[in-house]
């Protein structure tokens, strides 16, 4: 028996480039399919036409002053993590503990709003603040560094540990702080003094915003066009080239996770001195990992981590929204955001590989 | 990691839909779809014949999944329908910077009332109503509005302890029926309790519980465990359960999951509930449940807006007012229970019983004359307020504060653990 052998009808192939404005077509594809899919379950359940639901997702994000200061505030926080934790994956160092060094650093802020409050003035509190923050999220970070450069262990285990551990410490200080007692919650800190509370610049929003706007220019210079962004980015291509170098591999580890941390740190801070003043254990939501996909997805390019980061904001505030003014519960806005999320990172398949469908040769079926 | 995992299940919640749509839909599906349009549908009808121009804006922690903030949806469902007034609903708003956002964006929105559930929110609606003097902010559960000094903010609470009191004497009654029966002895008499935190909400909770059943059952003893939140399903099942090994013969709970009813629905111990019947779950341990019916107050509040009056610092339901409410008697109720229960709510509202009479309990062996409670909120504790008065524990006294204030340990419970 002679045995045919048939060329499947499609197959996979890796692409070996792809101009930035196919991959862009890509994406931008994906993210119409997802809103499509969003908008079908949903009219499915709510009977809505899309239309409404579209015109909901804008108004979630936009649809007032004060959405949109608070979008653009959440935009913000969430670029300033995401930009902390690009430097450390450039050099493939995967630091999933943004989490606990966001958490720290705002740990620190708290404690100094809370312990000092009636011993110094407020402009000295606010400076202990700044320093201490930043510092306990730089410790948190240099932590699994060092370990890494001196005994090479896993910083995804490691990083991520130490998420557990900050966040145990300010369940503990929780109760320690409690008001009233018994309660299990802080509240706000200096309510009444605002000690401790970074100025407003403008409105109550806008000083996030700045910070991340300075915070991005500075990463962009750092990685682009210093010595420290080139090491980083030898390292992350290859150790052993960095060494033949004369990189110290170890001390670039070190050095580029005590960056990480302090920015995540700096990210707490301006998560408990100015925008929630109290610390809890949920208060960075989850933005250590969201943080992760955002650098992903914008190929560790910190101007592109901005359109990223709205992206993903503007989806979940709009979800939000449709959840609430469709009397649907908040799981339902959790679905179009991991329908949205599965589009966007789904798509990044199709930027990598393309699909060959079988040319037909006309004769075989004959 | 609760948002990753929660993105995480979404995701696959996603491909599972997606799945179930390709494969053209099925019944369960259409169902589900068609419940929701009407459901929207109604909505929609409420909020297009309003009887008053009054519009009222809900925040609320969790969603009608938590028995916490399903009693309070219900409540407002049921106020905002009979006064045909506007409302909004938010729910999943956490105790931070979103409820002041939350609360801003109702108060934008053009409602005349803002309302918080949690006790986390407080402070947050604090924020907002400074920052909007024209709308009314009422928060439940809170401590400060009677020392913040904002003429639109309020707080409200019932006495609770009425009821958790009633429903300590259907627990009496069930360990007399025990004792009458030779399940157990007089000194095994021992009641469990499953607690959030040693707050004062909770400790005013268990302790009005324990002299509810103590007043029919004098050989009554308690032990009390705390879980450190007050959600926790696991945490809960867990503490029920040594508390079972422990000995308690029954249990009760302040916390907001079905940790405990099931738990002891799985080892037949009779258990009193909060915040709503479990007898559905729980068929054969099910005794009684108290809650606080908040539809009075939300009518109250509605009706003080309507007619430009002024609403309460501190408002108290009572009894009286409808707010604490006992649910239908459960299987496991003893014979004679609901005789007992009407008795004594008619010495409670004819004020010849107080639940916190100092004639019934001691501390450290010695009975009460005096106590000075912290009854305005501060990061120091200070005990502020003589609350003895006329021989009993003013608890809830509209003149102090809506919210509890009794954090005294008596003689008669044991607390296993009080880390939280």
């Amino acid at each position: 028996m002679a045995q045919i052998v048939k060329e499947p009808r499609f197959h996979i192939v890796k692409r070996a480039d792809i101009s930035s404005k196919k991959a862009w077509t890509i994406r931008i594809i994906a993210i119409l399919a997802a809103l499509a899919l969003c908008a079908l379950i949903t009219m499915v359940c709510t009977g809505d036409n899309p239309i409404s639901i579209f015109t909901t997702i804008f108004k979630g994000a936009f649809g007032t002053q004060r959405k949109s200061w608070i979008t653009l505030q959440y935009v913000a926080i969430l670029l300033i993590i995401s930009l902390a934790l690009t430097p450390a994956f450039k050099m493939q160092f995967w630091n999933v503990g943004g989490e606990g060094q966001v958490l720290i650093g705002g740990l620190a802020a708290a404690a100094c709003m809370i312990t000092l409050s009636d011993k110094l003035p407020n402009a000295v509190v606010i400076i202990l603040m700044i320093v201490s923050s930043i510092l306990a999220g730089a410790i948190w970070g240099v932590i699994p560094a060092f370990f890494k450069a001196m005994w090479n262990t896993n910083e995804t285990l490691s990083t991520l540990m130490m998420n557990y551990i900050a966040t145990q410490l300010v369940a503990y200080f929780t109760i320690v702080w409690e008001v009233p007692k018994g309660s299990g919650k802080i509240g706000i800190i200096n309510q009444n003094s605002n000690i401790g509370w970074l100025p407003n610049v403008g409105n109550k929003y806008l000083l996030s915003i700045i910070v991340a706007v300075l915070v991005t220019i500075g990463m962009y210079i750092y990685l682009k066009f210093t010595k420290h962004g080139y090491e980083i980015e030898v390292v992350g291509e290859s150790q052993n080239t960095a060494r033949y170098v004369g990189i110290s591999v170890g001390k670039v580890v070190i050095r580029t996770m005590f960056l990480s941390g302090a920015i995540c740190g700096l990210a707490g801070l301006l998560l408990v001195g100015g925008i929630n003043h109290t610390i809890t254990t949920t208060i960075s939501d989850g933005q250590g990992f969201t943080g992760v996909m955002v650098s992903w997805l914008a190929k560790f390019n910190p101007v592109a981590m901005i359109f990223t980061s709205l992206l993903i904001i503007f989806m979940d505030r709009g979800a939000s929204e449709i959840s609430t003014v469709f009397e649907l519960n908040q799981s339902f806005a959790d679905i179009l955001t991991g329908i949205i999320l599965f589009f966007i990172i789904g798509c990044e398949f199709f930027i990598r590989y393309k699909i060959l469908v079988r040319k037909d040769l006309g004769k075989e079926n004959a | 990691m609760k948002k990753f995992k929660k993105i995480l299940s979404a995701v696959l919640a996603a491909t599972m839909v997606m799945a179930s749509l390709s494969a053209c839909g099925n019944a369960n599906e259409t169902e589900t779809a068609s419940e929701a349009t009407s459901t929207g549908a109604e909505a929609t009808e409420a909020t297009q014949a309003p009887a008053s121009d009054v519009k009222i804006g809900f925040i609320f922690l969790h969603d009608e999944n938590s028995t916490y903030d399903l009693n309070f949806i219900n409540g407002a469902t049921q106020a905002c329908e009979a006064a045909g007034v506007e409302y909004m609903f938010k729910t999943n708003i956490p105790e931070g910077q979103e409820c002041y956002e939350a609360a801003c964006e109702l108060a934008d929105a053009g409602c005349d009332i803002v309302f918080a559930d949690s006790f986390g929110h407080e402070d947050y609606m604090i924020e907002a109503a400074k920052e909007y003097p024209e709308v009314q902010f009422c928060h439940a559960t809170g401590t400060k509005a009677h020392t913040e000094g904002l003429s639109n903010y309020h707080n409200a609470f019932a006495t609770i302890y009425e009821g958790r009191y009633l429903a300590g004497i259907a627990a009496g009654m069930k360990l007399n029926e025990m004792i009458a029966n030779g399940d157990i002895t007089e000194d095994q008499a021992k009641i469990g309790y499953v607690g959030a935190y040693t707050y004062a909400e909770v400790i005013s909770g268990y302790t009005s519980f324990f002299l509810g059943a103590r007043s029919v059952c004098p050989s009554a003893t308690m032990e009390v465990t705390f879980t450190g939140s007050w959600y926790d399903e696991t945490a809960e099942k867990e503490g029920a359960n040594k508390l079972i090994e422990d000995g308690c013969v029954l249990l009760s709970q302040h916390a907001d999951s079905m940790g405990a009813p099931t738990a002891c629905e799985k080892a037949g111990v009779p258990d009193v509930s909060y915040n709503g019947s479990t007898a559905a779950a729980c068929p054969n341990t099910f005794i009684v449940s108290s809650r606080i019916d908040w539809a009075p107050y939300f009518a109250y509040i509605i009706d003080a807006v309507a007619n430009k009056t002024e609403i309460a610092t501190d408002w108290v339901g009572t009894l009286e007012t409808g707010s604490v409410v006992l649910t239908d008697l459960g299987n496991a109720a003893a014979e004679g229970t609901a005789e007992a229960l009407a008795e004594a709510e008619k010495a409670m509202n004819a004020g010849t019983l107080h639940v916190f009479d100092t004639t019934t309990f001691t501390v450290n062996g010695e009975a009460l004359t005096s106590y000075v409670a912290d009854v305005d909120t501060d990061p120091e504790y200070t005990a502020d307020t003589e609350v003895i008065t006329d021989g009993y524990f003013a608890e809830s006294g509209s003149e102090f504060r809506s919210a509890p204030y009794f954090d005294l340990q008596i003689d008669g419970i044991s607390l296993l653990d009080t880390a939280y």
